[in-house]
């Protein structure tokens, strides 16, 4: 490499980002050299992705103000406008999610719409795209990039048909292709891998370091997004930890081990949200509902072998990283998604992928897809909270006829809204005001009072705090801990904020990969949490 | 991946091909009760072929970019019948009368398309009823312009056109001056069957630009778009631009097809002709085993072969069976919506069977786990 002692490859100077008054991030600093790995880690939240998408020039960046601070290439200012101009430049990303065609080979997915081209006379006359694809150059560029990359990867296998760790591996591949297709000054010099190893098996993440290195080696810095910390040790030469907007640590990856990240990544010395402090006695409580093999297939949430007692009255928090798992266990459960095992409630089995059954036995489900499937966008208030108590537990009818003809009680309908309104703040005009006028808090608001109205026996909350406001917050948690308290209701609380579990529940249920790693009192220490988060095991700090 | 076993793989293919095994069986049944003689079935079935596979190639170009069905093609249909409404006028006759015909509606046809694209790209998914229903609606349109316009605004010279009231055009127009021209073209016989061989040709070499097509650019990101329009969107591919391309693309081959079909048959059934040959050639389509999402040229000539083999056969049959004719007529109607609801339903079944299949192989997993 010439340029040891010039500028950095990047540099990322004084950066900073705000939605709209709030900050996610602050004075970040950093820089990286050629062929450096930098492994970066955080929680959900901590601003890792904003910090890439600022890098990338993202739409969502331009449309939300930009960004503060300045960020330079080789010692050259850059202000990227669009992805299009950071891949100019040689910076290339992997996404979490793939970007494959199914149905379309390796070759074809990496080269697609950058497939070199056969001139055909049709084009003359018709343009440029009738032009034939150029199948043997396509292949070799395609074998080119896959053996830079050093995997065994088929270039005329279907993605459909491929293990997920080639689907990686094929995007990857594509974008060290683009320097062999594209009007790239001097190829790929800073590849992007965000959570890369998140749906990999042991042997695939293995692979997937080792081509990391081979392109280290070449000359290709990587900015390597992981929560799984051992590798980030394993593979990085500098760990940076972010949380709450800042970067909290820089250090070179030797010496260091994964208690210490997980600290830096976790560690909130002082907290000010309240705590929970009531000791729930389990050995004098029943268990409630036992979930035995869960498997529940949500895409991109999804749930392997769980086993899982919930006590009676307690409150439960299921936490863990997105991506693991933990919004899977409720949907499925409640039969949103496809799920196999076996559930008992009460001591009853209850059949799964029957949402009537669940409800039925006196089980609710608030959603943490609120807009989609906790309300009725379109309707009133009134019709949002006793819907689901009307239709299940016909409550709020008025029988004529030996029940043969039920017409709705408008007057306890109105009630039992107005109840609501008043208990959990929900700001509205009047009852009769549609679910989708409210802000966000409120609606949760107005999906929590839907099952508070059936008077479940246990009850789901699924991401009760997700895109609300710090205020609507502290309402909804504590009308959790409230109703819990004062109707002795179970609760199950899945949120992948773990302060946030912290503070309200008895006992946390931290998932990994589709199953319950393990299960802790809230009162632990949230280091302990972090390390289960990442998949390791708890050792004595 | 496991492999099959022999009875999996047969039932496999048994579940992927229902719709033409259940066309060859009653073929099957229906060929013997008919008494027809071979030579008079083949050389039905190859006059059948030369006059319904160009529209029926129509249909592919859509699929390809993930639109499904597309029903538009009456829209394209219409555009060859003002086409051949022209040409008879002017006395062309013969193959320069259909190559003329052809040329004064392609611009017809590409207008059209564009505009049938650009409204199915705002009904995203919704692209199939989207198109049966905008066929209905540009059907008020052409009855407009051909029973009222023509005549006193559009120059209709020949008063054989001409309803006696002097506008409007009749309801059957002859087509004489081409009938069969590009038939005869050509013309050979074997073992008394004749093959039109001009027609054959027009036909294959329709064949290899599909297949050619395919190659392009333009194929390959339809196919892209067809797959995940938002990765190709990713990719920088103009997914709606490459969605309307198809459409007239599709579009302007229903006119081209639509020209060689009534030529084969010689009279132009102004108000009715164009009206339920989408449902036709679709229904033929999907009898060849091709689906909402994948139809390929073999669908095509399997499936003309297969459903008018059944056309020609059922009313003899069913004239020997319970001695009426019309069944035969009543069959068409029938099959052919019957065909396109079993189509439908079939591939959203298998889509939610293979969703399914995920699921299993997570119990699998765990089995082996635990």
């Amino acid at each position: 490499m010439n340029n040891e002692l010039g500028a950095p490859l990047l540099e990322m100077q004084h950066i900073s980002k705000d939605y709209f008054g709030n900050e996610v991030l602050s004075d970040i600093n950093f820089s990286l050299r050629r062929g450096e790995i930098l492994g970066l880690v955080g929680e959900n939240g901590a601003g890792k992705s904003t910090l890439m998408k600022i890098l990338f020039g993202m739409d969502e960046i331009h449309q939300t103000g930009g960004y503060g601070g300045s960020i330079f290439i080789e010692g050259d200012e850059v202000r990227f406008t669009s992805p299009i101009d950071a891949l100019a430049s040689g910076i290339g990303m992997v996404h979490q999610e793939f970007s494959l065609l199914p149905d379309s080979t390796a070759t074809e997915n990496i080269l697609l719409n950058r497939e070199p081209l056969k001139h055909t006379l049709a084009s003359e006359l018709f343009g440029e795209r009738l032009n034939t694809l150029n199948r043997e150059s396509m292949e070799k560029i395609a074998q080119g990039a896959i053996d830079k990359l050093g995997v065994p990867l088929d270039g005329k296998m279907l993605v459909s048909e491929m293990p997920v760790g080639h689907k990686q591996f094929t995007e990857i591949a594509r974008e060290l292709s683009k320097e062999a297709t594209t009007e790239m000054e001097e190829g790929l010099r800073l590849l992007v891998l965000d959570e890369p190893t998140a749906v990999l098996s042991e042997q695939e993440a293995e692979s997937l370091l080792k081509a990391m290195r081979t392109l280290s080696s070449e000359g290709i810095a990587i900015i390597f997004i992981s929560h799984r910390l051992q590798e980030i040790i394993d593979v990085c030469d500098t760990i940076m930890v972010m949380r709450d907007g800042r970067i909290i640590k820089t250090v070179p990856s030797e010496g260091v081990n994964v208690t210490d990240i997980a600290h830096w990544m976790v560690g909130r010395e002082v907290n000010a949200a309240k705590r929970n402090t009531r000791t729930f006695n389990y050995e004098d409580s029943k268990v409630v509902l036992s979930i035995r093999n869960l498997w529940v297939d949500m895409p991109g949430e999804t749930v392997r072998n769980v086993n899982l007692d919930v006590h009676d009255g307690e409150i439960l928090g299921i936490g863990g990283m997105a991506g693991q798992g933990k919004l899977g266990i409720p949907n499925g459960v409640m039969g949103l998604f496809p799920a196999g095992g076996q559930i008992v409630f009460q001591g009853e089995e209850l059949p799964l992928n029957q949402p009537r059954s669940l409800l039925n036995a006196g089980v609710a489900f608030v959603s943490e897809d609120r807009r989609g499937v906790g309300l009725l966008l379109d309707e009133s208030l009134e019709w949002n909270i006793t819907f689901t108590a009307m239709q299940i537990q016909d409550k709020f009818l008025k029988r004529y006829l030996n029940g043969l003809v039920s017409w709705r009680d408008q007057k306890a309908i109105e009630e039992e809204t107005m109840k609501y309104v008043k208990q959990l703040e929900i700001r509205c005009v009047s009852t009769r005001q549609n679910a989708r006028e409210l802000s966000g808090g409120n609606q949760q608001k107005v999906c929590l009072a839907k099952a508070f109205a059936v008077t479940p026996k246990l009850l789901f909350v699924s991401e009760p705090t997700r895109g609300i406001d710090i205020g609507a917050k502290s309402l909804v948690l504590d009308a959790l801990r409230r109703y819990n308290q004062e109707s002795g209701t179970t609760i199950v609380m899945i949120s992948s904020e773990l302060e946030e579990l912290r503070s309200v529940c008895d006992r946390i249920a931290i998932v990994n990969d589709g199953k319950v790693f393990g299960i802790l009192p809230a009162t632990s220490d949230s280091a302990k949490f972090g390390l289960m988060m990442v998949g390791q095991e708890v050792q004595e700090v | 991946m496991r492999e099959l076993s022999t009875k999996q793989k047969i039932l496999r293919f048994m579940a992927n091909n229902t719709v033409p095994l259940l066309f060859v069986v009653i073929i099957a049944f229906g060929v013997p009760l008919s008494g027809y003689s071979p030579t008079y079935l083949a050389g039905e079935v190859i006059s059948r072929i030369s006059r319904n596979t160009f529209l029926i190639v129509s249909l592919l170009i859509p699929i390809l970019a993930g639109m499904g069905l597309n029903f538009g093609m009456t829209l394209g249909a219409m555009a060859g019948q003002i086409g051949l409404i022209f040409t008879t006028d002017w006395g062309i006759v013969g193959i320069p009368g259909i190559l003329l015909a052809m040329i004064v509606s392609t611009p017809l046809s590409i207008l059209l398309g564009w505009w049938c694209g650009k409204i199915l790209n705002m009904a995203k998914g919704r692209e199939m009823v989207t198109s049966y229903i905008i066929g209905f609606f540009m059907n008020g349109i052409y009855q407009l312009v051909v029973l009222y316009g023509m005549g006193p605004l559009i120059k209709i010279i020949s008063p054989n056109l001409l309803l006696p009231r002097g506008y409007g055009i009749r309801n059957t127009v002859n087509l004489i001056g081409i009938r069969k021209s590009l038939d005869n073209f050509l013309m050979i016989r074997i073992g008394g069957v004749p093959i039109p061989v001009g027609t054959f040709l027009v036909i294959a070499l329709l064949s290899v630009f599909i297949l050619w097509f395919k190659k392009t650019k333009l194929g390959q990101d339809m196919r892209a778009v067809g797959q995940d329009m938002e990765v190709a969107r990713a990719a920088g591919i103009r997914v709606e631009y490459t969605r309307i391309m198809s459409i007239i693309i599709s579009t302007v081959l229903a006119g081209y097809g639509m020209i060689i079909y009534l030529h084969n048959i010689g009279t132009l059934n102004t108000y009715n002709s164009h009206m339920q040959i989408g449902m036709f050639s679709v229904a033929a389509l999907l009898v060849g085993g091709a689906t909402v999402a994948s139809a390929k040229i073999r669908n095509v000539f399997l499936g003309v072969v297969l459903f008018h083999l059944m056309f020609i056969v059922s009313p003899m049959a069913g004239k020997r069976l319970i001695g009426q004719a019309q069944l035969g007529e009543y069959f068409r109607v029938f099959v052919s919506y019957g065909v396109i609801t079993t189509s439908l339903v079939l591939y959203e079944v298998r889509k939610k069977r293979e969703r399914g299949m995920s699921g299993l192989a997570l119990a699998q997993d765990q089995e082996v786990t635990s």
